[in-house]
């Protein structure tokens, strides 16, 4: 294979086959990778790895035959690694016996199979599913300067922009390799020139803007630039803490899922604009002006898949990413007054909150979930998107308050008060 | 009209002449790919809500024409998985620097599934700005693009 990167003798051997076809051609990806965007060398990565494919769909048959390939040539993983979110939960988010069929011998039909496969390879934990592997519960936290091989997007972009780690927009597959082989080829935001801003956003707007609609007005307007953001730290503070961070979990999300941000910069408080302020705005940076008028027509642009749309929600779905604590219980404190408020016990739509594993355990030890069970409302660890991937579930009025899982579904988007309201029977 | 040609950077070869089908939004590879490639369909039709230039289009085989990728991470596996089910596009043409999720899936298709889709980047905006769905398109395996229009 011909090469442009300057490679170590251990590199060229592997290579060439050394350690085995399979990691030389993990290998030759990784280089071929590296060659495309301009890499002068490999990288070593230095924390933990998270990968996007968690899920046991048949379809992907690349994936599973590759893993079975690692498996068999004795491979394990350099870096151990969390992944995203499981699939199903039967318990918490019922299903009707169609959906079950569906869901597990058509959909999912390999999940136990591919776990199984995760855990040879080097899963950290048998319970180390979700899309936010970042919270403290779930222990894989880089610091800032780690270089890393993550996929998924909303994790990434997260990575970079709140942890000041770096990490490229990795697909599937390469997140595995990267870690396997312990090393990533230099470019694109690993590098001090491309972390540097091509967008400014300036937010002048009444109030503080909904993470998720921001979120996709910056996604759409910058695609795969890097935005530096102006004037939110005067609604979210100046200090980063759990609540902000999880606002910016929210934001970084969408605009991940409706444009392709890997990295963004929020003016005196995320670590990189802290350090370097203005300093990181490029000369030629265009700038962008969000205010509310900008967001109300972000919002009203989304599409409403549902076949009536005027329908009644079935089902609504909060966590997309996964919730933090914080939000967990600040969403029960607002279910439960709301429900008071409008004379309810109940939701009276079937609702479900997603976190991971690890924070629900935490939760549940809590009397908040004492109080989150009260108003009906379920708590799951799966990935709502993985669920409403289900054919089925196209045809039935589904509501969320997540922009990513709007994007990839025909869940219909509200903001957070409208849900809230729809939620807890407020009259219209 | 004459014909006009395009200079881009091969990143996968091949000689090729077929249909453009073009979208000047950024592609959402899994959003896109999902929906027909979960069906099993014979054919991948485009099911991205975002993207009118796509959606409820047919893709498979035709030449893709694109300024990059957006969305999930998933993506570069979905473009291989797409590829090994032999449903993917003749070949994608970027107008832009192609982008890493789109490359991985390119990489993987080639060297993972063998597969034979030409991929070809750098085309530049003028490129997106004047090729339409419908044209002609024959593709060069030095990387050159021409655009027939009658």
């Amino acid at each position: 294979m011909e090469y442009n990167m300057k490679l170590t003798p251990d590199e060229v051997e592997i290579l060439n086959g050394s350690k085995g076809e399979v990691m030389a051609k993990m290998m030759q990806t990784m280089v071929k990778l590296g060659d495309i965007f301009g890499a002068k060398r490999m990288v070593e990565i230095t924390h933990d790895g998270h990968i996007v494919t968690s899920m046991g769909i048949p379809l992907l048959k690349p994936l599973y035959r590759t893993m079975q390939e690692i498996i068999d040539a004795g491979i394990t993983s350099k870096w151990k690694f969390t992944a995203d979110p499981r699939p199903i939960d039967y318990e918490n988010v019922k299903c009707n016996v169609l959906d079950k069929v569906v869901f597990s011998k058509i959909m999912y039909g390999k999940q136990k199979e591919y776990e199984e496969q995760l855990n040879k390879v080097g899963l950290k934990s048998k319970d180390a599913f979700s899309c936010a592997c970042y919270s403290p519960q779930m222990n894989n936290i880089p610091k800032q300067g780690d270089i890393l091989s993550w996929a998924e997007s909303s994790a990434v972009v997260y990575a970079n922009s709140v942890l000041g780690a770096r990490c490229n927009r990795n697909s599937g597959m390469i997140d595995l390799f990267g870690c396997i082989l312990g090393k990533v080829p230099e470019f694109g935001l690993l590098l001090d020139e491309n972390r540097t801003a091509n967008w400014v956003i300036e937010i002048k707007t009444s109030k503080k803007p909904e993470a998720q609609i921001l979120g996709s007005a910056i996604g759409i307007a910058v695609g795969d630039g890097v935005p530096y953001i102006k004037g939110l730290d005067k609604f979210i503070g100046k200090i980063l803490n759990e609540t902000n961070r999880s606002y910016l979990k929210d934001m970084g999300a969408a605009s991940a899922s409706n444009g392709a941000v890997g990295l963004y910069h929020v003016e005196n408080l995320t670590p990189e604009a802290v350090e370097l302020g203005e300093k990181l705005i490029r000369k030629d940076a265009k700038t962008l002006v969000i205010d509310d008028a900008y967001l109300q027509k972000t919002y009203e642009s989304y599409p409403i898949l549902w076949k009536n749309k005027d329908a009644k929600p079935k089902l609504c779905f909060i966590g997309c990413p996964h919730l933090s604590m914080e939000q967990l219980n600040t969403w029960t404190d607002l279910i439960f007054t709301n429900l008071i408020k409008n004379g309810n016990s109940q939701v009276t739509c079937r609702t479900i909150m997603t976190t991971s594993p690890a924070i629900a355990e935490e939760f549940k030890k809590t009397s908040q979930y004492l109080k989150l069970q009260a108003t009906g409302v379920k708590l799951t660890s799966i990935c709502p998107l993985m669920y409403l991937n289900n054919p089925l579930t196209h045809k039935r009025p589904i509501m969320t308050c997540s922009n990513k899982l709007r994007t990839y579904t025909a869940a219909r988007f509200y903001p957070e008060q409208q849900l809230l309201d729809i939620i807890t029977g407020k009259e219209a | 009209m004459a014909d006009k040609t395009f200079y881009g950077r091969v990143l996968c070869s091949g000689e090729i002449t077929g249909e453009a089908l073009v979208t000047h939004g950024g592609l959402n590879t899994l959003a896109t790919f999902q929906k027909s490639a979960l069906k099993n369909a014979k054919e991948i039709i485009g099911s991205d809500q975002n993207n009118p230039d796509l959606y409820g289009k047919v893709i498979t085989g035709k030449i893709l024409c694109l300024p990059n990728t957006i969305g999930s991470t998933t993506g570069g596996m979905v473009l291989q998985t797409v590829c090994s089910m032999k449903l993917n596009p003749s070949a994608m043409l970027f107008a832009n620097e192609i982008d890493s999720l789109a490359a991985s899936g390119v990489i993987l298709a080639k060297y993972w599934e063998n597969s034979t889709m030409i991929a070809i980047d750098k085309l530049g905006k003028e490129f997106l700005d004047y090729v339409k769905t419908g044209d002609t398109i024959q593709i060069k395996l030095d990387g050159t693009v021409i655009v027939k229009r009658m």
